[in-house]
Formats: structure tokens, C-alpha cells, sequence
């Protein structure tokens, strides 16, 4: 149907779309489990505030799951070597996606204030910390993880966790949590009772400036405090996926590459940043439904632009660059790329269309009477 | 050592959250079908009291979901978290019915779970009911998907190992996806998750009963999972696991050590219903067999002989020398692709190549192999037998128990003498963990049972492994024990909070329930 380096690259652009549609769902139940606690200040409100997601977490945490398995069966060796690599990390994660599940259906379970307190702050540590965790994975992508491959092509990892926690590391860190706290806190503007939602719509304009802020200076840093890397030879975007072939030199502002070879992918962080510009003024207009369309193209414009940074690069190597992972040696076959194209074009439209239906069924404001009115089981 | 160390942790941290999330996965399977049908008797019937069932049995099905959901993340992850070599030699072909189970099922049911609790308002009944059948259809069909990834591991079909990327690569979807142990496989884990879901209506039931309270409710339950769960109880015996076996060598290799048949006997083979197998002297003792049962199970006729176990283990030391054959060749192919003698000793030799690899566990270089390593590689490829025995036989003695129970239960809702049968009552109640038992010892022996590999005759389970240091396995197992085990004393506590106070006492529905038809007015809200 189309050849091995077209195929590598769609599957790219899909790896994009697949991460944007997590960080758009998944991202404001996150950001809403991050700031729900200080938003809402007693019990009525909070549940309130709990309640705009609890009927959508389920879904949203799909786009994990399917992330991590199309991830699997598309760049299994970047799945391998990354969930390996980063293993204290990744469980982390994990620990937070465990979590919050539990936390949204046992919290409301029980009216004991102490029980409730106690999953108030699980949910709240799920939502600062997964982002910051996941800010940190991007970070250290652009610094490069210091692993290899043996003889029989096992990833092997010469770093610690805390090798991890870098300033730059931080940083991104940072600049993936105030956009999803950005985002958390517009949907629950958007979803909220008026107060709240006044509130919660304050909590995201601080977020969206932080953001601002920070991801400037991240990519001032890329730009120059900063080696990339760079093919120069044996990079076969037809080849069998082997990444011990190609030679790779490292340079100062490399990573800045694609941008100055093709000046209209400038457009991809100068959307991330007037997107959360936009969003900051809509919030304070008291406008969060058009605010939530810009808050997700702030997150759309941040993940492309640090993936089109990194381009052709999946997940360089710091301490033997040559065998970093690329699109073109990190990919299944184009047998297994092909097929499960079609399954993505087959599956996600009817995806999208069930999701949106949902979304529309459960349209409307939560609002704090209807919440004394109800039973708190759920 | 080191390594062997890493693999041993590993795999304790896999079993044991393997276990783990699969105590709620076949209740979640049988669960999401018992709602949907209760549900489905709402909208035809419209008597409110099976939309109190269905939302009753919902909030108990609401808590395990979280817990299904929650856990199940853990095992998509930990393939690449402590199996990173695993998931790149066979990520090609593993990953895509992972990847197609988030997209066609995991999608359609967790997705519309959230509707289920949240829009019995918002909804018309049909609307509704159309909802809760999409999570029971996509939790099945989430079940389908990850049984043919489990079963290529099994009966690894329709793939080809690449030199070149050093990995194994898809040759043909449809026969993964037609496996006929995954065909086996379906069926015979979701009738059990069934059987989980009716012996669980059943007994809660049987407590109200045995008590006098939400007697409408419980009879009915009783009824509704004493239909289902004869027809799901016969089903995951007769369709059990078995007619899968004898697709593969490793296959045929979990038949015999499941039977400590150790020598091939003549067909058609007795069933032995005890014995004590003896590992180091190589037989089984105190036999008492049933003639010609076994036959029957596993070929499904009278004329197949079933191989014992020391003939499979001769059989893995001619393929062992094979795969050394198969390894010096690919060695020769990674230093000079074009070296066509080593091409096509090569791929004489490759279909061996992973038996080959079990030298690995002794040698450094498989080539520089002792015959008495060779011998201890082919012995190797025994499953634990003690294990899978006794396993087996308490799994299809529960099996045999379950269909007694159903039909006991159909027999008395068909006269309507539940109540009068208290000693009934008393035998579901106490049978409430059994099914869980049944189904723990089902994945026993087939995910015990496939050692020593992790894909059958292709990739040894040791050689899977990250490249991990013990103590960040210790540090997460240790984890993994500390918030599993809250997490499990919550969801009971949870469980049995929410059936001692019932559905009258659960405050979502307007009291009294009136079997007049129309849903009583006012918001209801679980």
C-alpha cells in the first residue's frame, strides 16, 4: 500500500496524534485531580468538581492504555528500551494510574471526612505528579538517556532514577504541568457550578502564565544551552529496523535543525504559546468552552513541537548517540505497520464518534445543588 | 547469577500481578453480561425491580471495574518494565492484538461504563440498556484480543524470525488471529469468568435469603444466575482448555506433565484422577486411572496416543543440537548478511533457533555446549509437574462441583423452593470463593504450565528479561505488595459495606419499589 518510510512516518504523525488525544482526555482529569482539592473548598464542592470527570475517566484513561500498546506494537523497540530504561519512573506512573482509577470510584464511597481526606490527597498527588513525570520523560529525551544495545540487541541502561531529575529535566517537568493544571482547571470552569467556576477559571490563568513562561525558556535552553543530534550516515528509512547501523554526531542547537530547514514548523510552538495566551484571556472573558478548544491546541502545539524537534529521533542515546532510536530503526515491519494502520483508520473515527456522543449526553454544568440532591455513592 | 536473580524477581512480580488482576477480570466478564440480561428483562418487562437489580449488581460491578482497570495498566506496562527483550523480539506480532484491544474493546467499554452509572437519567430506557450492553460486548471483546496475544505465546503461528532486525516479524494476521488455541482459549475463559459472575449473584443472593431481606431481588437474581451459570458451568468444562494442547510441542509437553504421564501410552489414554508424581525418578505413583478418558479430553478421539514426557524431552534434545546449528549460523549472518552458506544453514535450522537460546541459561555460547548441558537444557523444557497436576485436577473437580451447584439451583428456582432450602443457601454462600480458586488454578497451568518459555519454542522465559538491577525489582515488588494488598482490603471492605447495607439501604432508589411498571418518578441517581 505505501512503502516502509511513508509508513514509518504516518505512524510517527499517529504516535503524535495518539499522545495529543491522551494529553487532551487523560490531561484534564489529571489537571482536575491536581487543583479540585484547593478549587473546591469543602466537601459539596469538591465532589462536585469530582463528579464533572468521574462519569469520563474511564475513556480518557484509554487513550493510556491504547498509547502504551500502539506504542508496543508499532516501535517495540522503543517501547522496550524506554519502559526499561526509565523503570523506577514508569512505575511511578504506573502507581498514579492505579490510583486514581480507585481514588475516583472509593472516595464518594464513604462520608467519613477522614476517608474522604485521605483520597483527596491521593487524587491530588496523582495529578502533580504524573505530569511532572511525563514532562520529565520528554525532557530527558532532548538530553538523551544514557543507554545501548548488546550482541543479541538488549537495551541496557547505564543511568539512575535520579540521573532523571536534571534541571532541564525539571523544567519540562514544570511546563508539562502547568498546561495540564491549565487544562484541568478550563474544564472544570467549563463544567463547574459559577463560583467554582469563577475560581477554577483563576487557577488556570496563573497555570496558562507559568506555562508561557516556562516553555520559552525551555526552548531558549534547547536553543542554546544544548547538543542535538544528527544522522550523518546509515539511517535507511527502507531498512530493516536495526538502529546499530547508522553514525550520528552531536552538535550544539542541533535539535533546532528541522526547524531551520522548514520555517513554517515555527508555527507548532508559536501555536502552543498564543493558544494559552488565547486561553488565559478566555478564561478571564468567562468564556471556558472556547477556552478548552484553545487550552487542547496549547497541548496539541507543546507535543509538536518538541517532536519535531527531536525528528527524526524517537529516543537518542547519550552515551552511545549511533545507537539512539529513530523512525527509521526503531519501527515494527511494514507488515505489522500496515495492518495496524488500517485497524487505526478502521477503529478510531468510531472511537471519536462514540466518545463525542457521550460527551453530549453528559453536557451541562454540575451544579452544587444537584449535588446536595444526590445520593453520594458514585 | 545476577541475571538469574533479575528473572526470578521479575517473574514473582508478573505472577503475582498477573493473579492479581485476574481476580477481577472474569468477575467483571461475567458481571457486565448478568446486568445487561437483567437489564434487558427491565426494558421488556418494565418491572422496577430489575432495574433495582441492575443497579444493585452495577454498583458491585462499579467497584470491581476500578479495580479491573487499575490493574490491568500494570500488565500492559510490565512487559516492557521488566521484559524489555521480550517485547522487542516479539513486539512485531504481540503488540498488535494489544494495540487492537485498546482500540475495538477497551475503547467501548470503559468508555460507556461511566454512562452506565451516570445516565439513567439522561437516557431513554433503550438509550440505557443499549449502554450497558456496549460495556458487556466490549469487556468480551477485550477478553478475545488479549487471549490470541496470550495464545501466540502458546502456539506462536504465522511469524518468522528476521536476522536482520533479530526478531521475530508477522508473516500472516489471520493465522494469529484464527489460532486454534486462541479459538480454545475464548471460550473457555470467558464461560469461566461466567461462572464467577453467576456463583457471585448466587451467593449474595443466597445471604439475603437465608436472611429474609430484598427477597424480590434476591430470588430473582438467583434465578437469573442459576440459568446462566448451568449453561456457562457445562460450558467451560466440555469447551474446556485442552482440545488447544496439542497444537504445539511445549503444548503437548503441558498435556503430559499435567497428566505425570511420563512414558507415551497407548492410545486411547486413561485419565489418572490421583497419583503422586515422582520428578526425580520419573514416574507417577499410586495411579488410579479412568480408561480412556484422557484420549477423549485432549484428541477428542480414540486413536491419537498422547507423548510422555520423556519422549517430548528426547524430542527437545535432537532440537537443542538443531539450535545451535540455527545460532552459529545467525552469528555468521550478523557479521556478513550475504554469506549465503550461513543463509541457508540458517534457515534449515531456524524453526530450532530458541531451543538453541535455552543453552544460553549454561553457556555463554551455545556451540561450546557439553552434552551433559545439552541434557540439562532438554529436561529444562519440563514444566513443573507436581504443580500442573494437582492444579488441573482441583480446577476441573470445582468445574464438576460448579455444574452440580447450577443445577441444583436451576432445579429449585424452576419449583420456586429457594427459600425453603436453607441448606442450599448456606452451600452458595460458602462456595463464593470458589470460582476465584478455579480460575487462579486455570492460569496456573496455563501460564505455569508454558515454562520454561515465554513464547513456546521460540523465546526462553530467562532470556525475556530487562537489564535491570535486583534491587529496583525488589523496590517495586515490594510496592506492588504494599499497595496491592491496601488496595485489595478496601475493595472488599468496600464490597461487603455495600451488600450488608443493600439495595434498600443504598439510598438510590425511592422506597417502596413497586412492580407496577413505570420507573418511579424522581431523579435516581447511583
Amino acid at each position: 500500500m505505501f512503502d516502509y518510510s511513508v509508513l514509518r512516518v504516518i505512524w510517527w504523525l499517529i504516535l503524535g496524534v495518539l499522545l495529543i488525544g491522551f494529553a487532551i482526555a487523560d490531561g484534564f482529569d489529571m489537571g482536575v485531580a491536581a487543583v479540585f482539592r484547593f478549587v473546591g473548598r469543602n466537601d459539596e464542592e469538591r465532589r462536585s468538581l469530582l463528579e464533572s470527570v468521574e462519569p469520563v475517566w474511564e475513556g480518557n484513561q484509554v487513550w493510556f492504555i491504547l498509547g502504551g500498546g500502539a506504542v508496543f506494537a508499532a516501535w517495540p523497540l522503543l517501547y522496550a528500551a524506554s519502559f526499561s530504561n526509565l523503570y523506577l519512573a514508569m512505575l511511578l506512573v504506573l502507581l498514579t494510574f492505579i490510583l486514581r482509577p480507585v481514588g475516583f470510584t472509593f472516595r464518594n464511597k464513604i462520608a467519613d471526612p477522614r476517608w474522604r481526606s485521605v483520597w483527596d490527597w491521593t487524587l491530588t498527588g496523582t495529578g502533580l505528579v504524573a505530569p511532572l513525570l511525563f514532562g520529565v520523560a520528554f525532557g530527558n529525551l532532548f538530553l538523551g538517556i544514557p543507554f545501548h544495545f548488546d550482541s543479541l540487541m538488549r537495551p541496557m541502561y547505564t543511568g539512575g532514577f535520579f540521573n532523571l531529575l536534571s534541571p532541564f529535566a525539571l523544567l519540562v517537568g514544570i511546563v508539562s504541568l502547568a498546561m495540564l493544571v491549565q487544562h484541568g482547571a478550563t474544564y472544570a470552569s467549563l463544567k463547574a457550578d459559577q463560583t467554582l467556576s469563577k475560581r477554577a477559571a483563576a487557577v488556570g490563568g496563573y497555570a496558562a502564565f507559568a506555562f508561557i513562561l516556562t516553555f520559552v525558556l525551555a526552548g531558549v535552553w534547547v536553543a542554546y544551552r544544548m547538543a542535538g543530534d544528527h544522522i550523518v550516515s546509515g539511517a535507511d528509512p527502507q531498512g530493516p529496523s536495526n538502529p546499530l547501523l547508522k553514525s550520528v554526531t552531536v552538535t550544539p542547537g542541533a535539535w533546532l535543525t528541522n526547524y531551520h530547514a522548514h520555517e513554517a514548523l515555527w508555527l507548532a510552538p508559536l501555536l502552543a504559546i498564543v493558544a494559552s495566551l488565547l486561553t488565559f484571556l478566555l478564561l478571564r472573558a468567562g468564556r471556558p468552552g472556547i477556552a478548552f478548544v484553545t487550552s487542547s491546541l496549547t497541548l496539541a502545539g507543546t507535543i509538536l513541537t518538541g517532536g519535531i524537534g527531536l525528528f527524526p529521533f524517537l529516543m537518542p542515546s547519550s552515551t552511545n548517540p549511533n545507537q539512539g532510536l529513530t523512525v527509521w530503526d526503531a519501527s515494527s515491519s511494514a507488515k505489522t505497520l500496515g495492518l495496524m494502520l488500517g485497524a487505526v483508520i478502521l477503529f478510531l473515527p468510531i472511537v471519536l464518534a462514540y466518545t463525542t456522543w457521550v460527551y453530549r449526553v453528559l453536557k451541562g454544568r454540575v451544579t452544587l445543588d444537584y449535588i446536595r440532591n444526590h445520593s453520594n455513592l458514585y | 547469577m545476577s541475571a538469574i536473580d533479575v528473572v526470578s524477581l521479575s517473574r514473582i512480580q508478573f505472577g503475582m500481578t498477573a493473579l492479581y488482576h485476574f481476580l477481577f477480570v472474569p468477575l467483571t466478564l461475567g458481571l457486565s453480561l448478568l446486568i445487561a440480561i437483567m437489564e434487558s428483562v427491565y426494558v421488556m418487562t418494565g418491572r422496577a425491580v430489575w432495574r433495582d437489580m441492575t443497579k444493585f449488581w452495577g454498583l458491585l460491578f462499579g467497584i470491581n471495574f476500578a479495580m479491573g482497570v487499575a490493574t490491568g495498566i500494570t500488565m500492559e506496562f510490565q512487559f516492557g518494565t521488566n521484559w524489555a527483550y521480550y517485547s522487542h523480539y516479539v513486539g512485531d506480532i504481540f503488540g498488535a492484538p494489544l494495540a487492537i484491544e485498546g482500540l475495538m474493546a477497551f475503547f467501548l467499554e470503559a468508555t460507556f461504563v461511566g454512562l452506565f452509572f451516570f445516565g439513567w437519567n439522561r437516557l431513554s430506557k433503550v438509550g440505557h440498556l443499549t449502554v450497558t450492553w456496549m460495556v458487556a460486548i466490549g469487556s468480551n471483546l477485550s477478553a478475545l484480543w488479549i487471549l490470541v496475544a496470550n495464545a501466540w505465546m502458546q502456539h506462536p503461528v504465522g511469524a518468522h524470525f528476521n536476522f536482520q532486525t533479530m526478531r521475530m516479524e508477522l508473516v500472516s494476521f489471520s493465522a494469529v488471529l484464527l489460532n486454534p488455541v486462541a479459538q480454545a482459549k475464548f471460550v473457555h475463559t470467558v464461560a469461566a469468568g461466567y461462572v464467577v459472575g453467576s456463583v457471585f449473584v448466587l451467593a449474595i443472593s443466597s445471604w439475603y435469603l437465608l436472611r429474609g431481606r430484598n427477597v424480590e431481588l434476591a430470588r430473582r437474581s438467583m434465578a437469573v444466575a442459576a440459568s446462566f451459570g448451568l449453561a456457562c458451568s457445562l460450558s467451560v468444562v466440555v469447551l474446556g482448555d485442552e482440545s488447544g494442547y496439542l497444537a504445539g510441542e511445549n503444548q503437548k509437553m503441558k498435556v503430559a506433565a499435567i497428566e505425570g504421564e511420563w512414558t507415551t501410552e497407548a492410545a486411547p489414554a486413561g485419565f489418572t484422577v490421583f497419583g503422586l508424581p515422582d520428578t526425580a525418578a520419573h514416574v507417577t505413583r499410586a495411579q488410579v486411572k479412568i480408561p480412556w478418558l484422557l484420549g477423549l479430553i485432549a484428541t477428542r478421539s480414540l486413536d491419537q496416543p498422547l507423548t510422555g514426557i520423556d519422549e517430548l524431552v528426547d524430542r527437545a534434545r535432537v532440537r537443542i543440537r538443531s539450535g545451535i546449528q540455527a545460532h552459529v549460523a545467525l552469528q555468521a549472518l550478523r557479521a556478513n548478511p550475504s554469506d549465503l552458506a550461513a543463509r541457508s544453514q540458517f534457515s534449515a535450522h531456524q524453526a530450532d533457533l530458541g531451543y538453541g537460546l535455552l543453552l544460553l541459561r549454561y553457556v555463554d555460547d551455545p556451540v561450546n555446549a557439553r552434552p551433559a548441558q545439552i541434557d540439562q537444557a532438554a529436561w529444562f523444557t519440563v514444566p513443573d509437574v507436581p504443580v500442573l497436576f494437582w492444579s488441573f485436577r482441583i480446577m476441573v473437580a470445582l468445574g464438576l462441583f460448579f455444574i452440580a451447584l447450577f443445577a441444583t439451583a436451576f432445579y429449585l428456582a424452576s419449583r420456586h423452593r429457594f427459600e425453603r432450602s436453607r441448606w442450599f443457601l448456606k452451600l452458595s454462600l460458602v462456595s463464593l470463593p470458589l470460582p476465584w480458586i478455579a480460575a487462579e488454578l486455570g492460569w496456573t497451568v496455563a501460564e505455569y504450565g508454558r515454562q520454561p518459555w515465554s513464547i513456546d519454542g521460540v523465546l526462553p522465559t530467562f532470556l525475556g528479561v530487562s537489564t535491570l538491577h535486583a534491587g529496583s525489582v525488589i523496590a517495586s515488588i515490594a510496592g506492588f505488595v504494599l499497595f496491592y494488598s491496601t488496595l485489595a482490603v478496601v475493595e472488599v471492605y468496600l464490597m461487603l459495606r455495600m451488600i450488608r447495607r443493600g439495595p434498600e439501604g443504598l439510598g438510590f432508589w425511592p422506597l417502596p419499589v413497586v412492580g407496577s411498571g413505570s420507573p418511579v418518578a424522581g431523579e435516581v441517581h447511583v
